[in-house]
């Protein structure tokens, strides 16, 4: 399926897209959304471009196999889980530290892990499918 | 086989699996023999660390006389064996993993009889049975070591998960999982009593192969024979009848404990010596004296006297040493010459006077003849079989046949290949190592030894287990000349009986063995049978359950939820309308008939694009719907897996066939999947009002809304719930959404080019 218009709309929209989920995952500690609807919204993202290009083109443009960025995350969620063990609390204990412009802590590098677990999973899947044909 | 593979040096990895093994074997001896002298005073050892502390279940270890009498065989045998089995495997490209798997086995082994927790001694139990289904299948190449592998795993596995049931039973009667902390007073009259013993005994009869599962001890010859050695001789098997004799104290002195173990120990010991009797394969014969062993030994455990707990142990120990020697005997007879059939066999004793020695001696002790231990053995039991309650007749028959039959096997196997006619023409030998002839000649000597030693083996080894077993502290003296009484004269009679049966020895086997072929069913057909059914269930489940149609699989998910759920709604009549609450806003009104329409558009419409654009309008209704009352992160959430559903369902189905012909599902089937789809709302419909007439409880989500800034520095209770206070539900759920994920795509990237859907759109 090749639409000039699609094709030219999609590099827009995807570039937004991604900008808006990395917004939505940041600031879902404090209003709605989180790691799972930014992961979903990122996916949404390249979708929308592997309808306009094909996969392909995904992929060159991504050149991390999505199926890793998902392991990627898993290790992120695991490794924010670990700090507080290592910090000699339990696992999964949520550790802030103050920073100048805010507070971060471990449940932000656990959402990021989210973020890219639901990210990989449906973009592999979606490739999958594509490359099928 | 090369000319003698025995000269290459061992390799490196090889001394040092062996060297290891046989250190620790060698500390568990020097360990238990400096603490016997304590047991002798009749104290026992207890060590214990915390395991479990919230669920009781610890690592405690307990050693007394009966552990101790274990460790000893257990680590001095092993020793012996591995020590053997380095040179016996040599040749062999897997000996480090068989010297490692016997050290394992050994260790479990140890761990077994040393826990004084009954969750630790089940998973020592458990360990022994993996350990063993790897010796015994050691030549995996081989289907028949495959077969029997997998035939005493599951034999010994199914009664392990009796056994574990029984020792929950146990653990809950006594209210300790500690064996040592039990008041043996309380289970003989508990009502669980009955179904503790059948679930006990079903893991001892199992793992000690008694009938009716005496079937896999035999095949289970398929493993080296150092491993047959070790596992029947000392251990493996033996741990059913430590099991026993451990919950002896407990279960024991009630009449079903008794006849039980008694029927059960003496049909075991009169069939495994007329198998035994029938066999040519040296080892085979063996295999079938041990299950005959076995059988005695089940059979004095049955009684609480003192006398019978004395021949059990007795006989235990003779038993170990005779049994080992032998079949190490074996193991170097089929190493020089090739074969363990015995009829090719003979004349050996020229060429191999040091293992003919050993032989000769283990045989005797086998055939119970003075000075050896096994006759001391021989001499208890039969005056415990005089002594006990029942059929003291029965049994004193039973035990004379089976000791005359054993005697007949001991001259076939330690008479017929050394001292019979040599075959025409001899066969080739290799003469074996000294590191093999080690153990036999070592073993058979303890059984000299011990039989020459009467007091210090009846009060250092046997006064301690017996004590242990029979749980009060019972003095044993023995002796070898008993005077002229009724056990002699019985004696007198096993021999001739035995040189009887040798010399009838061919008609006999053609008569035992006509009966045995018209047996309707032996345990092996049954196992047979057993497995081919399960299969058969397997295949008719998957035809049904899993037929390869998504409708049906979709039909039957559907069908379940109205079953399940409308069953518990229909029992307890839950159907209720809600009253009160708020009131529906127009806008949901508007919302609702969106749904509607999306949801009719799919159902009769004939393009797929057109369903899939249906199904995303009623999903964007959904989230529209979340939107409207208030919960926004679920509403984005939705709409994103909306978007990304018609995406996936767009590229997935559009490239399939259009729908006619014989695609189109038959109009009596579409009429059957629309009252299937009324069902399911209907009852999801009234199952959410039913719930909505329940008072939520607000604790929970108050508690939320509190701690939420406080605890984890968000405003957004969602967020803060998922990533912090129940992180570790979000860890397993998008671990969940990864391995979906991968499972998905390799069943799309791996699927052979043949069954890809064909036609390119392109």
């Amino acid at each position: 399926m090749s639409s000039l218009i699609l094709s030219t709309a999609a590099r827009l929209l995807v570039a937004l897209l991604l900008l808006f989920s990395i917004f939505v995952m940041l600031r879902g500690h404090n209003e709605p959304g989180g790691g799972f609807i930014g992961g979903l919204i990122a996916a949404t993202g390249f979708a929308l471009y592997v309808m306009a290009e094909g996969a392909g083109a995904v992929r060159a443009v991504l050149r991390i196999d999505p199926r890793k960025v998902a392991g990627l995350g898993l290790a992120c969620a695991l490794a924010a889980g670990l700090i507080g063990v290592a910090a000699g609390e339990t696992f999964l204990r949520g550790l802030w530290i103050e920073l100048p412009s805010g507070k971060v802590g471990t449940p932000l590098l656990f959402d990021l892990g989210v973020y890219l677990v639901v990210l990989g999973g449906v973009v592999a899947l979606v490739l999958a499918l594509e490359e099928q044909r | 086989m090369a000319a003698d593979p025995h000269d290459a040096p061992a390799s490196r990895a090889a001394r040092l699996s062996t060297g290891v093994g046989i250190a620790l074997a060698l500390a568990a001896v020097v360990a238990v023999g400096r603490a016997q002298a304590g047991l002798l005073s009749g104290s026992s050892r207890l060590v214990a660390w915390t395991w479990f502390p919230d669920l009781g279940p610890s690592l405690a270890f307990h050693l007394d006389g009966l552990s101790a009498l274990f460790v000893l065989l257990i680590g001095g045998i092993g020793a012996l064996v591995l020590l053997y089995s380095s040179r016996y495997l040599h040749a062999h490209p897997d000996v480090v993993r068989g010297q490692i798997f016997l050290t394992l086995f050994m260790l479990s082994m140890l761990g077994l009889v040393l826990a004084d927790d009954v969750i630790l001694l089940f998973v020592f139990w458990e360990l022994t049975t993996i350990t063993s289904y790897l010796l015994i299948g050691f030549e995996n190449e081989k289907p028949g070591a495959r077969r029997a592998a997998l035939q005493a795993l599951l034999v010994t596995c199914s009664g392990g998960l009796a056994l574990l049931v029984g020792l929950l039973l146990l653990a809950h009667v006594g209210g300790s999982f500690r064996i040592s902390e039990w008041d043996v007073g309380v289970f003989t009259a508990h009502p669980f009593y009955p179904a503790i013993l059948i679930l006990v005994l079903l893991g001892a009869f199992t793992k000690s192969a008694q009938i009716p599962f005496h079937f896999w001890l035999p095949n289970a010859m398929a493993a080296p024979t150092p491993v047959s050695a070790y596992l029947h001789s000392a251990t493996m098997v033996k741990a059913g009848v430590y099991l026993l004799a451990r919950l002896q104290p407990t279960l024991g002195g009630t009449d079903a404990w008794f006849y039980t173990l008694t029927v059960v120990g003496a049909a075991t010991a009169l069939w495994g010596s007329l198998q035994a009797l029938r066999q040519t394969d040296l080892k085979l014969a063996l295999a079938q004296t041990t299950v005959m062993g076995l059988g005695i030994l089940v059979l004095f455990l049955g009684s609480n006297s003192a006398l019978a707990a004395k021949a059990a142990v007795t006989f235990l120990i003779v038993h170990a040493l005779y049994k080992s020697a032998l079949f190490l005997v074996v193991g170097i007879i089929d190493h020089a010459s090739g074969t363990r059939d015995v009829t090719l066999l003979g004349g050996l004793g020229r060429a191999m006077p040091r293992t003919a020695l050993a032989a000769g001696v283990a045989a005797l002790s086998m055939a119970g003849l003075p000075p050896l231990l096994g006759f001391i053995g021989k001499e208890l039991a039969y005056e415990s079989a005089l002594a006990l309650a029942g059929w003291p007749f029965l049994l004193v028959t039973v035990l004379v046949l089976s000791n005359a039959l054993v005697f007949a096997v001991a001259l076939l196997v330690a008479y017929q290949p050394f001292w019979g006619p040599p075959p025409d023409p001899p066969r080739t030998l290799h003469p074996a190592p000294f590191a093999m002839l080690l153990g036999p000649l070592l073993i058979a000597g303890l059984g000299l030894a011990f039989g020459l030693a009467p007091s210090f083996t009846g009060h250092v080894l046997i006064e301690p287990a017996v004590s242990a077993v029979r749980g009060l502290p019972s003095p044993v003296s023995l002796s070898l000349w008993h005077g002229w009484n009724a056990p002699l004269a019985l004696s007198l009679v096993t021999i001739v009986l035995g040189l009887g049966i040798y010399r009838l020895r061919a008609p006999l086997v053609a008569a035992t063995g006509a009966i045995a072929a018209r047996l309707p069913w032996t345990g092996d057909r049954a196992y047979d049978a057993t497995l081919v059914g399960l299969q058969t269930l397997a295949r008719i489940q998957t035809a049904v359950l899993q037929g390869g149609s998504l409708r049906g699989y979709l039909a039957t998910s559907f069908a379940t939820i109205v079953v399940a759920i409308g069953g518990v709604l229909a029992v307890h009549r839950a159907f209720a309308w809600p009253t009160g609450g708020e009131s529906v806003p127009p806008t949901a009104w508007a919302v609702a008939v969106l749904i509607l329409a999306g949801t009719a558009v799919a159902s009769v419409t004939g393009s797929r694009l057109a369903a899939i654009a249906a199904l995303g309008v009623v999903g964007v209704g959904v989230s529209l719907l979340f939107l409207i009352f208030s919960a926004p992160d679920v509403a984005m959430t939705q709409l994103m897996v909306e978007t990304l559903f018609v995406v996936i369902a767009s590229v997935a189905l559009l490239r399939l066939p259009a729908l006619r012909g014989p695609e189109l599902r038959s109009r009596a089937g579409r009429t059957r999947d629309a009252a299937l789809g009324l069902a399911v709302g209907s009852v999801v419909a009234t199952l959410l009002l039913a719930v909505l007439t329940v008072p939520l409880d607000p604790m929970l989500g108050d508690w939320f809304v509190r701690q939420s800034v406080v605890e984890g520095h968000g405003r957004n209770v969602v967020n803060v719930i998922l990533v912090d206070f129940r992180a570790l539900d979000t860890l397993g759920e998008i671990t969940v959404v990864a391995v979906a994920a991968m499972a998905a795509y390799a069943l799309l990237k791996l699927a052979p080019p043949a069954t890809r859907p064909k036609g390119d759109r392109r």
